[in-house]
């Protein structure tokens, strides 16, 4: 289990305890989280679900592959060294107290 | 009270349509109405992960069963509607039940083919694929050494007999036209994939003739071809397309032509009816067509809402896919249909390619294959309407970051 939240452009925040293994792409949607789509239900071909992680947290997210640093190129708002897709990013005990930012597509 | 906005079929539309009218805070009351007893759910795993019993039910759910009602979305699963009445702007179910809408959504999806019974493709032993029913009667005959016979080779066949080579399965595939992927994609997808599943022991046959299937037992145990070849199976997948669930829009008089037809803000022929997803037929560069893709569903169930509440939208999304087979992440940006040329550009290893497709100098499309970089840059270069000549994208020292960005 993992407290994650999402912070939103507004100043608006969710929290939600997320169960270990679910990647937060589905507990973004689960829990409302507006902005992240996961259209592609996280097979890494939409980019809908794209995060900035509060940067002290970022080497606990794990490693960026060779696809999501593709498709990071793909998203609606810029990337920056901290982007992730959230789909990539699965809830763990170690991740308890994550931030997540949401950009906010145009 | 004012009628709800009903949405008939619990599909990726249907989920994208209230996910957005929910998020564009729009007061108007939704009932969801589907014939399963689910609520909607990703389609594309069920012939992947799902099958492959590597993901549970519950993550298969776009939004989580009780999201609906946080959100004040009134939802009636396992129930069918034999009925649209316009004139009374009702819905009626197969109880009788009449159910009034001020407007009406279908998202009724498409259904998959199947063989005629004459020829044995109401077999037991015969399966399509297109459901979580489905695959939860098939799984349990997914059992290492056991025969599987699958007729087509389109993507959920292809799918399917990957997921039975990984599980030990026995797989014969058998295409009727010269080769697989015939309709949707150019020779050299074809070979790709056709190398891709020799490679994995799956016995696959193009221009291969069935002329029935065979039975022992009450049960399916095979196949005969033309060539008078009896080829054994114990189970067998039809994949052999799929066709637009249209009965209550033509039965209610709704224009129809392949799919309920739409304009280019997803409104039928009557006013107040609005469709969706596998189910419609819509214009797009002066060819009328009808997609089958979560893509198509959810970017014409979200402009609904934005249609529904007040917003001057129409729809041009770029068309986008993906399959999944082995090791082989295939991705599809745009429609090659009509095109006239290809370009073949190489991949970074020796099973990354990519096919650029082409009509004139106009790029269409992109089918990548474990090549993610054609697909994200190439999706950048044909939204910005770039149309980079063929022998520079064949070129693998050109660099498609800067074709797409420069």
């Amino acid at each position: 289990m993992a407290n994650i939240t999402w912070k939103m452009e507004d100043g608006s925040e969710i929290a939600a305890d997320v169960k270990d293994g679910l990647n937060l792409m589905e507990a973004a949607t689960a829990n409302n989280v507006p902005h992240i789509e996961g259209e592609c239900g996280g097979c890494l071909s939409c980019a809908t679900c794209h995060v900035f992680v509060e940067p002290e947290w970022l080497a606990r997210t794990g490693e960026v592959d060779d696809i999501e640093d593709t498709m990071l190129e793909m998203t609606d708002v810029e990337r920056e060294d901290n982007s992730r897709l959230s789909c990539q990013i699965i809830a763990s005990p170690e991740l308890d107290g994550l931030v997540l930012y949401v950009p906010e597509p145009e | 009270m004012p009628a709800p906005v009903v949405i008939v079929g619990a599909g990726q539309a249907a989920a994208s349509f209230i996910s957005r009218h929910v998020a564009l805070g729009n007061s108007e009351a939704l009932l969801l109405i589907g014939e399963e007893p689910h609520p909607p759910y990703q389609r594309p795993p069920l012939s992947k992960k799902y099958l492959l019993g590597e993901l549970e039910r519950d993550r298969l759910f776009i939004r989580p069963r009780k999201w609906y009602a946080d959100q004040g979305v009134e939802t009636r699963f396992d129930t069918r509607i034999a009925e649209i009445r316009r004139v009374d702007k009702q819905v009626v179910t197969d109880n009788s039940e009449a159910i009034a809408y001020d407007k009406l959504i279908l998202c009724t999806g498409s259904h998959a083919r199947g063989l005629p019974a004459e020829i044995g493709g109401t077999l037991p032993g015969v399966y399509t694929l297109r459901s979580i029913s489905d695959i939860d009667r098939m799984a349990p005959e997914f059992q290492a050494g056991r025969k599987l016979l699958i007729v087509g080779g389109g993507y959920i066949g292809l799918e399917a007999a990957a997921v039975a080579r990984q599980l030990g399965l026995e797989v014969t595939l058998l295409e009727m036209a010269e080769r697989i992927l015939q309709r949707v994609a150019a020779a050299e997808t074809s070979r790709y994939f056709r190398e891709l599943h020799a490679g994995h022991g799956v016995d696959l046959r193009e221009s291969a003739q069935m002329t029935r299937l065979l039975e022992d037992d009450g049960k399916v145990c095979g196949a005969q071809l033309e060539s008078g070849e009896i080829v054994a199976a114990d189970l067998v997948l039809v994949g052999i397309g799929g066709s637009p669930n249209t009965e209550l829009a033509l039965a209610a008089g709704l224009d129809c032509d392949n799919g309920v037809q739409v304009n280019a803000t997803c409104q039928t022929s009557d006013p107040d009816i609005f469709a969706a997803g596998d189910c419609c037929n819509f214009s797009r560069g002066g060819q009328q067509i009808r997609l089958e893709s979560v893509q198509n569903a959810a970017d014409q169930g979200d402009l609904i809402a934005r249609v529904l509440a007040g917003e001057d939208v129409s729809y041009t999304a770029l068309p986008w896919f993906w399959s999944d087979q082995y090791d082989c992440k295939l991705q599809i940006v745009g429609l090659n249909l009509g095109h006239d040329h290809i370009a073949l550009r190489p991949g970074a290893s020796e099973s990354s390619l990519s096919v650029w497709y082409y009509r004139g100098d106009q790029l269409l499309a992109i089918d990548a294959m474990n090549e993610p970089r054609s697909y994200a840059f190439g999706r950048k270069i044909i939204e910005a309407g770039k149309n980079p000549a063929p022998e520079i994208v064949a070129d693998p020292a050109t660099d498609l970051k800067a074709l797409a960005l420069g």
